[in-house]
């Protein structure tokens, strides 16, 4: 079995991955990528709708354009690029971890590494999920997948679709839709409030006069060998009102009903995850309760931004790159809680007497809020006004942290 | 005096704007930058998108390259460019900006690779 070194290895080649390892390459360590598809930038490549790299590169970039930068930026720093190798298990124990690759062109591999940088981003819940009743037919996706048949391969899903969740992914697949000559019938949102970002209900749905039915839920699937058309109903306290349910003629249906990290391989080498966010349980280096091994991405908790991504994969490169050095971090004693309309906080424990950066999400819709950190005493550590607060939209959050044991985060109403 | 209500799409802040239009004379309320009153007066006027598209390519495999215009496009102007980019074939290699199309179906329409569809 070949076996190869590196300073740091890291898993996914997505945006996360990607700017992981420009950054712990320009730092000078020698870096290795292991992507399983046979080409990098992940999610990415598929989204080939504009909205990225606004806050990082100060442009408005297609998926696959801020995937070429980052990719770049990669390969100039002098990061190794794996294609078409699938980490499949962790050996995180020692100092020294290893990690067994299956890779196309080599076979089995083993890589050892100083440091690890988890970045395998995220799944799409499907159907099976959330248990719609109704008949199992051709014709249902999931939004990410149309995407990648439509824009990755030529290929139309059917010609008249009703939308389940109301995500970004479902909007912009809105737009793709109704831009390919299919009908979207409608996009149905089981919330009383849309998931996706506010400007892709205006951009996705108003400009094509697609009705988005909020508090709506699929209450059946119809069809033979294909969807024929699907039921629907208003929730009234909580539950389908089936006296109000309507049929809706359709032989497609996407599902944009949220992503899950990828975390199999976290979980069978020990890393704790997180049951809110799917996502490792990380200290304000990134680190999980494995040393030496760290987490960025969708694959730590889901985001909206890439941007928001990139910026967290050059903080866990950055303790990475500490880390093979030989650094060790200051012990992070804070632990850190989400509050009042708070859904959860990344990271979940914070280090004293430097800055540490936060992300967070709404667990609610709020016109206005303050964010609060707080003490056990009831001391406000830190404050801040925020508008139009959305559990689609991640807030974040950077100060300096003095010595508390416990930061309990909420959102008040102001 | 109209009145419109519009968010913004400039960036992912998705700003909600308030917009009085009197004649020439546009006020704005909720733009948290300047971009979003240029945003409001060009969408109370003549509104605009960026197109984002996949065009084939002449080869024998399956392969799409991204596209985009450059600048956004007069909303009617739309479907008339999307029948265009379906029916082109793209001699490969192609790379990132390459123009791909321009002047249609007006003048001020061009349109640039956004990737190398590999
Ligand atoms: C449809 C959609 C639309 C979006 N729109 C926008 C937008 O408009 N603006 C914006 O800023 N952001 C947007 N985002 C968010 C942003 O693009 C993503 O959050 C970001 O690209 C995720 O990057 P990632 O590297 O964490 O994950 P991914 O891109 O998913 O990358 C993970 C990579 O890891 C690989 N991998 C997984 N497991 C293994 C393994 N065991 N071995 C080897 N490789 C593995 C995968 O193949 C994949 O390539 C959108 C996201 C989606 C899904
Ligand atoms: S007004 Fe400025 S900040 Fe607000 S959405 Fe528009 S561009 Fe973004």
């Amino acid at each position: 079995m070949k076996t190869r070194t590196a300073d740091i290895a890291v898993i996914g080649g997505g945006a996360a991955g990607l700017t992981a390892a420009a950054r712990c390459a320009a730092a000078g360590k020698k870096t290795l990528l292991i992507e399983r598809l046979s080409r990098p930038g992940g999610v990415l490549q598929q989204c080939i709708h504009s909205g990225f790299g606004i806050h990082r590169f100060n442009e408005e970039l297609t998926g696959p354009e801020y995937a070429h930068r980052v990719l770049t930026q990669a390969e100039e720093a002098g990061a190794e690029i794996l294609l078409n190798a699938t980490v499949m298990q962790i050996d995180g124990t020692g100092e020294v971890k290893t990690l067994t690759v299956y890779s196309r062109d080599e076979g089995v591999l083993l890589i050892r590494a100083r440091a690890v940088i988890l970045a395998m981003g995220c799944r799409e819940r499907c159907r099976g999920n959330l248990g719609i009743p109704g008949e199992r037919t051709a014709g249902i996706f999931n939004a990410g997948l149309a995407q990648k048949l439509i824009n990755e391969q030529g290929l139309l899903p059917g010609t008249r679709a009703v939308i389940a969740g109301s995500g970004d992914i479902g909007l912009i697949m809105a737009r793709r839709l109704s831009w390919c000559g299919v009908k979207v019938a409608c996009v149905i949102e089981i919330m009383p409030y849309p998931a996706g970002l506010s400007r892709n209900i205006a951009q996705c749905l108003e400009d094509f006069d697609i009705p988005l039915l909020l508090s709506h839920t699929l209450t059946g699937i119809y069809g033979k060998k294909r969807v024929e058309y699907v039921t629907i109903a208003p929730l009234v306290n909580g539950v389908p009102d089936l006296a109000q349910e309507k049929k809706i003629t359709c032989d497609t249906i996407l599902f944009s009903v949220g992503l899950v990290p990828e975390n199999e391989l976290s979980r069978a080498c020990g890393i704790e995850l997180d049951p809110v966010t799917n996502g490792p349980r990380v200290d304000s280096s990134l680190m999980t309760n494995i040393p030496g091994i760290f987490s960025c991405g969708n694959v730590l908790h889901v985001h909206d931004l890439v941007d928001f991504v990139s910026d967290e994969a050059d903080r866990a490169a950055d303790s990475a790159v500490a880390w093979a050095a030989g650094e060790r971090p200051g012990e992070a004693a804070i632990t850190v809680k989400a509050g009042k309309n708070l859904r959860y906080t990344v990271p979940h424990r914070a280090e004293a007497g430097k800055t540490n950066h936060f992300y967070m999400r709404a667990s609610t819709v709020m016109d206005k809020a303050e964010l609060r950190v707080t003490s056990p005493e009831g001391r406000i550590i830190f404050s801040k006004k925020l508008r139009y607060v959305k559990p689609a939209e991640m807030i974040s959050a950077a100060f300096p942290c003095p010595e508390e044991s416990t930061y309990t985060f909420t959102l008040e109403n102001c | 005096m109209e009145k419109f209500k519009k968010i913004c799409i400039n960036c992912p802040a998705g700003c909600h704007l308030e917009i009085e239009k009197e004649g020439d004379a546009i006020t704005v309320r909720g733009n948290s930058c300047p971009r979003g009153i240029a945003y409001a007066r060009q969408e109370v006027t003549d509104p605009r998108r960026v197109v984002t598209a996949v065009v084939a390519a002449d080869a024998p495999e399956r392969l799409f390259i991204p596209v985009k215009t450059t600048a956004p496009v007069p909303m009617a102007e739309i479907p008339e460019l999307l029948k265009k980019l379906f029916s082109m074939r793209v001699a490969l290699p192609v790379h990132p900006g390459d123009v791909l199309l321009k002047d249609h179906p007006s003048t001020e329409i061009t349109v640039v690779a956004t990737g190398t569809g590999k």
